[in-house]
């Protein structure tokens, strides 16, 4: 990579990152694309299908995962954050905070030895998972992380939380490459840029904030994003849709889980519930072939390219829709039960479940306040971040030379946020081609 | 009678529906009678005119609110039904048994028919502390007791506000009451849809309040809570459910337990807690109730499915005490009853006098007494307070 030319910031490299970093790459000019988890790949790496076209979301991923990772242009800073952003003219001077792996990524296989020698092995519950499967505490998120490089997690490892493992480290003992460093310290890495890149992404509301859904009381109850982990084949239950040791016989689809609700702070509509929905219906039927499928909506949007045509193939599988937002679900003998107004019969209805998916909103991530700060950027109403103009600068921010991409600016689709992403590195490369011209200039005097 | 709609539904903000039916799917008395929130609130929208007198299934509502509490839009279904009950008692079209209820609100200060200056016989046993209280109000005082009507009269509920005078007394507060100067609340009042009452009972108790000053309110009943706390415009004065001053008292260690509630083998009771609408869904006081029943010697508490915001109404609220509704049969608080039963419960507790009464009567009439008794919180402590309890003075 040319540290000379003019450079570029990808902050957070999720689908939406990595496709601007990729895209600024290829067109000659250096990037740093920080992520702050151990493995770029972000939200879209956990989902198991893509909707219409029920593309395998890693399939499609992870070679754009690993184009980044191999890139001559991309240097990856993953277990990193931004530390600070100051402006100086015409660049950015920006410190990257290196978080200690407590691991060696030099010398890492990646083999795997030390998750499985480790004591805390199937103790520590993981995120990337979203929590329906344990890992060790030392450990990468999932196998086609990139870098396939170990992690410990300083929250679970015995000898960095009580300061003692055992006699021996066994993960020291078990690491055929000696990679596995406790003394490794905090890093911070100056660097100068002239573009920055924002993909930060986004949360998903804690279901627990609509309590009369039962999430936490009933293991039931589970969110869309639990459900991509339970249905993924290459995920901890090999694709097996099982709910307390059995294939559920009924199931129930709830959307709009705290969406289109000012009563929760969250006015807007998450844009891509009705969709993976129509999908998770989709793969319930494909895995549980006599299972009954009930969704429940307020209105359905199928507004992209294919969707309705997917909405319509998928109503043909034999699922059914009934319009109503439920407003409860609680337990009788061995079923849940979901309480509902089905408004076209104008009656309340039970609804018997084994497994109750909750379609929860996409929310601005916690991080949000503290990178705008960094930054200076501006928020909408609904917490993204704001672009100069809704209209004709989507991609802009308050801050010249700044961009937005994917859902750090609003909920969006994998299709509209790999869009935006190339809108922001096509934006970023004006500033970067300028920024060449200017000191080809100087330089010829 | 034709109610022109188009006002009541720019003045109560209907437009904002969007008919997603989580009101009616949420309602506990949809499922067994014709009413049906999210349509009543659709004709507001689209019929230009009304005939409100047909919709008897308006008194159904208990005014748990829970359309209110889950509604996405913020709508507040329930107020459409208190408008609605509003433009039944102007014209004068209600219920017997309401308007007698209403009638002796505004003559005698209470809903059940009884005389102003029995409001007192509730304090049989604890007449000094009343006295000293009524003393206290009259000088002006801290911290003020509202007994409320239902624990005033009701020979079931009394004995709740003796043993929190004892409680009082115990914890050596200086606390103010007006004995059979207390006039009712208007929280039922104001559900039933007698608006201009309850704004005169707003007005009448607020400037008695004023009078006073004190700067804590406390309720025997979750439903004066209520409406001190979000409807008088009190601004300045705490009001508290008594579970929430027991729970603090506790957790300062003003109050201790002599005794216990343990059988005499030394097994601790079984308990589980019944949320009231007014306390619990509706002003999210969950926790302190379950505070003060864990902290009474030989209570072990179990909890029902159903639980805090998901709690079952008892249908008592909303004026439901004094109009039985359209579908007697299948009363909530049967099938309230039959959860608590199924948790293996030989108490079941609640911190509310309606759910007192309404509990109560269906579990003698689903014939669970034998295993299971109904008791208020407040009963629990006082059991267990020791000497000075209720049975300590009267055995």
């Amino acid at each position: 990579m040319d540290r000379g030319k003019p450079g570029a910031l990808v902050i957070g490299a999720g689908i939406a990152g990595i496709q601007a970093a990729l895209d600024i790459a290829d067109a000659g000019f250096p990037v740093y694309l920080v992520e702050r988890e151990p493995s770029i790949g972000g939200r879209m790496a956990q989902l198991d299908k893509t909707f219409p076209t029920l593309d395998c979301s890693s399939c499609i991923l992870t070679p754009k995962m690993v184009d980044a990772g191999q890139h001559p242009n991309i240097e990856l800073m993953t277990y990193s954050e931004v530390a600070s952003v100051e402006r100086q003219g015409g660049f950015f001077r920006v410190q990257i905070r290196k978080k200690p792996r407590y691991v060696d990524i030099d010398l890492c296989r990646g083999c795997g030895d030390c998750a499985e020698a480790c004591r805390m092995k199937g103790r520590v519950v993981s995120d990337f998972d979203e929590g329906i499967a344990n890992r060790s505490a030392i450990y990468v998120p999932f196998p086609q992380a990139v870098p396939l490089k170990y992690t410990v997690d300083p929250e679970a490892c015995l000898f960095l939380t009580r300061g003692v493992c055992g006699r021996t480290f066994k993960c020291k003992d078990a690491c055929p490459a000696d990679a596995i460093d406790f003394d490794q310290q905090e890093e911070l890495v100056d660097l100068e840029v002239e573009t920055i890149i924002v993909a930060t992404g986004f949360d998903l509301i804690d279901p627990e904030t609509k309590p009369e859904y039962g999430y936490g009381v009933y293991p039931e109850v589970m969110t869309g994003i639990e459900f991509e982990r339970l249905s993924d084949a290459s995920g901890p239950t090999k694709g097996q849709i099982v709910v307390n040791g059995e294939k559920p016989e009924d199931v129930v689809f709830i959307k709009c889980v705290g969406s289109r609700d000012p009563h929760t702070g969250v006015p807007y509509c998450s844009r891509v519930c009705c969709m993976y929905t129509a999908k998770h219906a989709h793969l319930v039927r494909d895995r549980v072939p006599d299972a009954n499928i009930t969704v429940f909506y307020m209105d359905v949007r199928a507004f992209g390219k294919g969707y309705e045509e997917f909405y319509d193939r998928v109503k043909h599988e034999r699922v059914t829709y009934r319009r109503g937002e439920p407003s409860e679900v609680y337990r009788r003998g061995d079923k849940l039960v979901v309480l509902a107004e089905d408004t076209m019969l104008g009656e309340p209805v039970e609804v018997e479940a084994d497994l109750v998916v909750l379609a929860t909103a996409i929310v601005p991530r916690r991080d949000v306040p503290d990178v705008a700060h960094l930054l200076g950027l501006e928020r909408s109403p609904d917490g993204f971040f704001q672009e100069a103009d809704a209209k004709l600068r989507p991609v802009d921010t308050s801050v010249d030379d700044v961009f937005v991409a994917g859902c750090c600016q609003s909920p969006k689709d994998i299709p509209d946020t790999v869009s935006q992403a190339k809108a922001a590195a096509s934006s970023a490369l004006r500033v970067l081609v300028r920024a060449r011209e200017a000191a080809s200039l100087r330089v010829r005097g | 009678m034709a109610l022109k709609t188009a006002q009541m539904a720019e003045q109560l903000e209907l437009f904002g529906c969007i008919q997603c039916g989580k009101c009616t799917g949420g309602c506990p008395v949809a499922r067994k009678t014709t009413l049906n929130i999210r349509s009543l609130i659709y004709h507001l929208l689209v019929d230009s005119e009304m005939d409100v007198s047909a919709h008897q299934e308006l008194w159904d509502c208990t005014a748990c609110f829970t359309c209110v509490e889950r509604c996405p839009k913020d709508v507040q279904p329930a107020e459409l039904i208190i408008a609605l009950r509003g433009e039944l008692v102007e014209s004068g079209r209600i219920p017997e048994t309401v308007g007698t209820a209403l009638m002796s609100i505004f003559r005698q200060g209470n809903p059940s028919s009884m005389a102003r200056e029995d409001r007192e016989l509730w304090a049989e046993g604890v007449e000094a502390d009343l006295e000293r209280a009524k003393q206290a109000a009259q000088e002006g005082c801290d911290l003020f007791y509202f007994v409320g009507c239902i624990p005033s009269y009701d020979q079931r509920v009394q004995p709740v506000a003796r043993a929190l005078m004892r409680v009082f007394d115990r914890a050596g507060l200086n606390v103010g009451t007006l004995g059979t100067d207390e006039t009712c609340c208007g929280n039922e009042v104001r559900r039933m849809g007698e608006l201009g009452l309850f704004e005169m009972l707003v007005e009448e108790n607020g400037e008695m309040f004023r009078g006073i000053g004190p700067r804590q309110i406390v309720t025997t009943s979750p439903h004066c809570f209520n409406t001190f706390k979000n409807e008088y415009g009190l601004d300045g004065v705490e009001i508290m459910h008594y579970t929430q001053l027991l729970a603090h008292l506790l957790e300062e260690g003003r109050l201790t337990f002599g005794g216990s509630v343990a059988s005499e083998n030394g097994d601790a009771k079984i308990v589980t807690y019944h949320d009231p609408c007014f306390l619990g869904k509706q002003n999210h006081v969950f926790d302190e109730p379950r505070a003060v029943l864990q902290a009474i010697p030989g209570v072990e508490l179990v909890e029902m499915d159903r639980n805090r915001e998901r709690s079952l109404c008892c249908e008592g609220g909303g004026g439901r005490m004094w109009v039985e509704g359209t579908n007697l049969e299948e009363r909530l608080a049967f099938q309230r009853v039959e959860e608590a039963a199924g948790t293996g419960a030989e108490i079941l507790a609640v911190a509310c006098p309606f759910c007192l009464l309404t509990l109560e009567d269906a579990v003698k009439v689903r014939g669970l007494d034998e295993q299971m008794q109904v008791m208020d919180i407040m009963e629990l402590v006082d059991l267990a307070l020791g000497e000075d309890s209720e049975q300590a003075a009267t055995s």
